[in-house]
């Protein structure tokens, strides 16, 4: 069988399967965006017990596999009567580990802030919550999104693994038309220039983007 | 079916995990030196003087930085027998895994050594070392220290990788969990006890890393903050 042939049979599958990759791949970027910036930012608390909350938060979830914790999430929790559809437990797992690695960028990111940005605010007397808000957030992004755009890239990489908890992505696609034409060479390559043109031709040149929108926010 | 923790089954399988997480240091072991070498080989692509070797391995090093280790396991285990090459899962597993990783310390080592001062280089030559006394009087032993702190998280990160392997078959602690999950219908004990002795782990290790960082940088005389 030729590949063209190979592409006009089971191109359609693949192409349906990457349409979930994409989704699984938005709605956790979404989640993991919010769970870094609150993590982030609780990371930083001076009351110790919210900041204690965040390490124990981070440190547990880089310190364990991102697929021991799908498998958790999707295994596990229905024993505690909390049953999650697969999709759902796939965006929730990659959400809560980026997060993780997130927050830890968030807060490198503030902490980057030049001290006399924090004084000023002081000194002209805006509350802790405007500080932070008004001059503090909008000036963290052009710092973040270097570190932020290549995990948004290994997030994409990630989302593979929903293939193993029964989401139908382009991983799961690619190995069930493994399963029944054992044309292996095919079904993976294709798979990984997939993934391969997603991320070099489609997220990072939307990556750099963002980049040079937010540096052109704060006059760079 | 019970509810809850169940201590005496997770008693009883103790034994069979612990066995099992020998099998993943093992294999985290094994594909973290095949990743420094191969990060060594993608380095060498990348400082040769052909300009052609130079795009070859900048695209390779990107394609497989781009694509999911999952998909790149999948691909060595089943395409490779289809061109007559019949390796063992461990096998294929840790070439994945080294090809993979050997990409990102390749990053470390251009990072690493880029980190050396040029005046360095420069100094060397006035002083008419030859190369190979520059590199590894002068140069190296400075490269040396930026690189442990990325070469210490990738050492992690690999051994966070390693229940991948449990899908193409490779008996590590992951692929025994799901095992005695799926003969005794349990997942609760077998799936948290992987998450807890991954947490025994890779927390020290990771705290050790970090330790070693700063001792690189006090013993360099870069103090952090």
């Amino acid at each position: 069988m030729s590949y063209f042939a190979f592409l006009a049979e089971h191109g359609p599958t693949l192409l349906l399967g990457t349409v979930t990759t994409i989704k699984v791949l938005v709605c956790s970027a979404i989640l993991y965006v919010i769970i870094s910036m609150i993590f982030g930012l609780m990371r930083l608390s001076k009351n110790p017990a919210i900041q204690g909350i965040a390490t124990v938060y981070i440190e547990f979830f880089r310190g364990t596999s991102l697929l021991v914790q799908l498998f958790w999430v999707y295994y596990v929790l229905p024993f505690f009567g909390i049953s999650l559809e697969a999709f759902v437990a796939g965006v929730v797992a990659l959400g809560m580990n980026f997060g993780a690695y997130g927050a830890e960028i968030v807060r490198a990111g503030i902490l980057a802030v030049p001290k006399g940005q924090w004084e000023a605010a002081h000194a002209l007397n805006f509350s802790p919550a405007k500080r932070i808000k008004r001059i503090i957030i909008p000036q963290i992004f052009p710092i973040i999104l270097p570190p932020a755009a290549n995990l948004t890239v290994e997030l994409l990489k990630a989302t593979a693994l929903v293939a193993l908890v029964t989401v139908v992505d382009l991983t799961f696609e690619a190995k069930q038309i493994n399963s029944i034409t054992w044309l292996s060479a095919q079904c993976f390559g294709t798979a990984l220039l997939i993934y391969y043109i997603m991320a070099r031709f489609a997220l990072v040149p939307f990556l750099r983007w963002l980049e040079v929108v937010a540096a052109r926010k704060v006059g760079r | 079916m019970e509810m809850g923790f169940r201590w005496d089954f997770a008693y009883e399988i103790l034994p069979q995990m612990l066995w099992a997480t020998l099998n993943t240091i093992i294999a985290a072991g094994v594909g973290y030196a095949i990743a420094l070498v191969v990060g060594l080989l993608f380095l060498l692509g990348q400082r040769t003087p052909s300009k052609i070797v130079n795009v070859i391995n900048r695209e390779l090093v990107e394609f497989i930085r781009s694509t999911p280790l999952l998909i790149q396991l999948f691909f060595v285990y089943f395409v490779l027998p289809q061109f007559g090459i019949k390796l063992s899962a461990w096998l294929c597993g840790m070439i994945t895994i080294g090809l993979h990783f050997g990409t990102y310390l390749s990053e470390v080592y251009r990072g690493a050594l880029e980190g050396v001062s040029k005046t360095q280089w420069e100094a060397c030559r006035a002083l008419n070392f030859s190369t190979v006394y520059t590199y590894r009087k002068i140069v190296l032993p400075q490269a040396f220290p930026i690189a442990i702190p990325g070469m210490g998280n990738y050492l992690v990160g690999i051994f966070k990788d390693t229940p991948l392997l449990s899908t193409i078959g490779v008996a590590e602690l992951f692929h025994a969990a799901t095992a005695v999950g799926g003969y005794n219908y349990r997942y609760l004990e077998p799936y948290t006890m992987v998450g807890i002795i991954f947490l025994t782990l890779s927390i020290p290790a990771a705290m050790w890393v970090r330790n070693l960082e700063k001792r690189v940088n006090l013993a360099q005389g870069k103090v952090k903050q």
